[in-house]
């Protein structure tokens, strides 16, 4: 093993994925093969939850109470909130955000979708694409995951027939040419007896492609990352105030999209001012460049006054500035939105209040109809609303930055997060 | 052509620093809360990196049971000497004194559950409003749950079933007089992460954490080491024993394992082998299945 270190251990890709699916159709049975055929269960882990499934009179170890931790869930059975897995191959690390199927469904998937790199959807082999898969698809495309999987589980109960896996490929294909996603692949699986989780299946020797985690291991994934739109939201202002760093003023902050260099002309929002980059500094010592997701300290030329919630962008590819933009809302409280109503308002390092100006139509998420009549907008529900802030934000639309065209709404009363946004 | 990508480390770091960023300015006063374990001392490191070439924007806080191994308390007092930063400790002991706790007895007494008065109590005296700590998802069931941005009530509490959805890179710190937050932002790292950057940034590790020699005794199929704090039944016998610990908590909830690894690719190669959890040695998760959990709500780290 120690071997490993040199051969490149330290150095893997990391995929955040999102599994959506709801009780039956297997996705606890999914992830628990996944996990197991890894070896990333251990054994006293799998001792607890083999008793525990003993106790509640099971008669195969629930693999779903490894994660469903709060005594709440394994009363009632049921996964309340999004539960975060970990696992890793020799090839790659993993962090599945495993949202639940039914209770506060929309609020969890958006939530374990929002830093995904791909969205795993299951269908079950017998019932086909249902609603269900219609919203989690839905909701893949609204958040922009990049990379969607279907897996069509339980062949094993259809025979592992070619034909209803096309069938399936073929009326999900055509659902989501209404969608924006651009990369999706099908995989026909049974997670029960591991047909194309972790190896090739024998029962299906007229599925070429390889299986699950050989998909997951390999998707290309290096390219989700915008490294064009150079911005940087200032984050934290760093000022040593000592001997050695007298004059030190650095803004420090995460690469949201592009690549800044050392030398680079910019430009500070909202004063305007251009300037140099004089230095991208960290710890280990200044670097030639920075680029996102990474989290830095940059040095310019001139002393001009920046703070946070101030970005620093290049001249020649400005970020939209302006107090007025539309989003779709998820909205994630029991409290209904209200039309007009003044909430306080999270946009990359910038805080600051808004009032809802208008509640244009709200999205049936099984259908996608756009519903201009019934407008009001509770839990779950996603809608298009019209935003004015009390001061001008830097912004892009969701579909172009992930970071910088989203936000989340917050009560002013409460402080609790009410919903989020992506900015059209 | 260069590659435009970070490993998982780098990631982890970079998702790291920004959270201890954001607490520096979300916050007006934070504390990183240091017990002289692994996860902390990994917590620390980011909080250099994070703030250089200023010194940490906030106190470290040790919730000190008095059960504390002797190399874990001067691997702290050497740490906060070397980079300079406040110490806050909050002694247990004194809890006990003025009577905001009654010590266990028998022979699993331990204060670990005390600990989480002498901390909310810390918290308070204090003002601090929000303590960071280096707890994992991975770690243990309840943790898997846990939010970035744990808020907690004017009790302390944690409500798990009411928590703030947390999206992309927006952080909701916003809070009532009174309230405090918990922040992690180890949030995402396993065990294997956080040795593999130990590894690679070469961080000195306090002696615990490698093969040595030491008076041990088995209890219920864990390696207690053997000190004033637990009290022997009559069948028990002490043997010297070749071991390391995997957690580091105090003395009386803490197991060692049977090792020989004598150096950080030793543990990471140990660690890729072993088939048991690292809480599998922490007595303090296994007095029922919804431990963790129970003492989280009340305030626990």
């Amino acid at each position: 093993m120690a071997t490993n270190i040199k051969d490149g251990y330290l150095d893997m890709e990391l995929l955040r994925f999102t599994t959506a699916g709801s009780v039956d159709d297997g996705k606890s049975t999914l992830i628990g093969r996944l996990l197991y055929d890894s070896k990333s269960i251990f054994e006293d882990q799998y001792n607890a939850i083999k008793q525990a499934s003993e106790q509640r009179g099971e008669t195969h170890v629930n693999l779903a109470l490894l994660t469903d931790g709060l005594r709440a869930e394994r009363e009632q059975g049921i996964t309340i909130d999004v539960a975060y897995r970990y696992f890793a191959t020799p090839k790659r690390k993993f962090i599945i955000a495993d949202t639940p199927g039914h209770i506060q469904y929309t609020r969890n998937m958006v939530t374990g979708a929002s830093t995904a790199n791909l969205a795993l959807i299951l269908i079950d082999a017998r019932k086909g694409v249902i609603e269900q898969s219609r919203r989690h698809s839905f909701i893949a495309s609204l958040l922009k995951i990049p990379h969607v999987v279907v897996c069509v589980n339980k062949m094993d109960l259809v025979d592992y027939a070619e034909n209803v896996f096309e069938q399936i490929k073929k009326d999900f294909t055509n659902f989501a040419t209404k969608l924006e996603v651009h990369d999706i692949r099908f995989i026909p699986i049974s997670a029960l007896k591991g047909d194309n989780v972790v190896t090739s299946s024998e029962n299906m020797p007229w599925y070429k492609d390889g299986p699950l985690l050989h998909l997951l291991e390999t998707i290309h994934i290096s390219s989700d990352e915008n490294l064009v739109d150079c911005r940087f939201p200032v984050q934290y202002v760093i000022r040593p105030y000592n001997d050695e760093f007298h004059d030190y003023r650095g803004y420090a902050g995460r690469v949201a999209s592009g690549i800044f260099k050392k030398g680079d002309k910019v430009l500070i929002l909202p004063s305007g001012f251009s300037t140099t980059i004089k230095e991208i500094d960290s710890f280990d010592g200044p670097v030639e460049e920075a680029f996102s997701p990474m989290s830095v300290t940059i040095l310019l030329d001139d002393d001009i006054d920046i703070s946070r919630g101030d970005m620093i962008v290049r001249e020649n590819n400005l970020p939209m500035i302006g107090q007025d933009f539309d989003v779709m809302l998820c909205w994630m409280n029991e409290k209904k939105l209200v039309n007009g109503g003044k909430y306080a308002i999270k946009h990359t390092t910038k805080d600051a209040r808004c009032v809802i100006k208008d509640i244009r139509y709200k999205v049936d998420i099984d259908t996608l109809h756009r519903n201009e009549t019934d407008k009001s907008v509770g839990l779950n529900d996603i809608a298009r609303v019209s935003i004015r802030t009390t001061q001008p934000f830097f912004f892009d639309k969701y579909k172009m930055n992930r970071i910088t065209g989203s936000i989340i709404l917050i009560d002013e009363a409460t402080n609790e997060t009410l919903g989020a946004g992506m900015i059209i | 052509m260069v590659n435009y990508h970070l490993n998982h480390i780098k990631l982890l770091e970079a998702e790291s620093v920004f959270i201890l960023r954001e607490v520096a300015a979300q916050f007006e006063r934070p504390a990183l809360l240091f017990s002289g374990g692994k996860d902390s001392i990994v917590m620390l490191h980011l909080a250099r990196k994070a703030f250089w070439p200023s010194r940490i924007p906030f106190p470290l806080m040790h919730i000190d049971t008095g059960h504390n191994f002797v190399e874990t308390l001067e691997y702290r007092d050497r740490v906060v000497e070397t980079i300079g930063a406040r110490l806050i400790v909050g002694s247990v002991q004194e809890s006990i004194d003025k009577g905001r706790v009654m010590e266990e007895t028998g022979y699993n007494a331990s204060r670990n559950v005390l600990q989480t008065i002498t901390l909310l109590d810390t918290i308070e005296e204090n003002k601090i409003d929000v303590a960071m700590g280096g707890a994992r998802r991975d770690e243990e069931k309840a943790r898997a749950k846990e939010r970035f941005f744990s808020h907690r009530d004017e009790f302390g509490q944690w409500d798990p079933k009411n928590q703030r959805p947390e999206l992309w890179n927006l952080f909701n710190g916003k809070k009532r007089i009174g309230e405090h937050f918990r922040v992690f932002p180890l949030s995402n790292w396993t065990e294997m992460d956080v040795w593999q950057y130990i590894y690679h940034e070469q961080i000195e590790m306090p002696s615990l954490y490698f093969s040595h020699d030491r008076d041990c005794f088995v209890r219920d199929g864990v390696m207690y080491a053997f000190s004033d704090f637990m009290k022997l039944r009559p069948t028990e016998k002490v043997e010297n024993m070749h071991v390391r610990f995997r957690t580091i908590g105090d003395m009386t909830c803490t197991g060692a394992t049977l090792s020989h690894a004598k150096s950080l690719e030793d543990i990471i190669a140990e660690v890729a082998a072993t088939r048991v959890t690292e809480r599998g040695s922490r007595i303090d998760d296994k007095r029922s299945e919804a431990a963790m959990e129970d003492r989280k709500k009340e305030g626990y780290f």
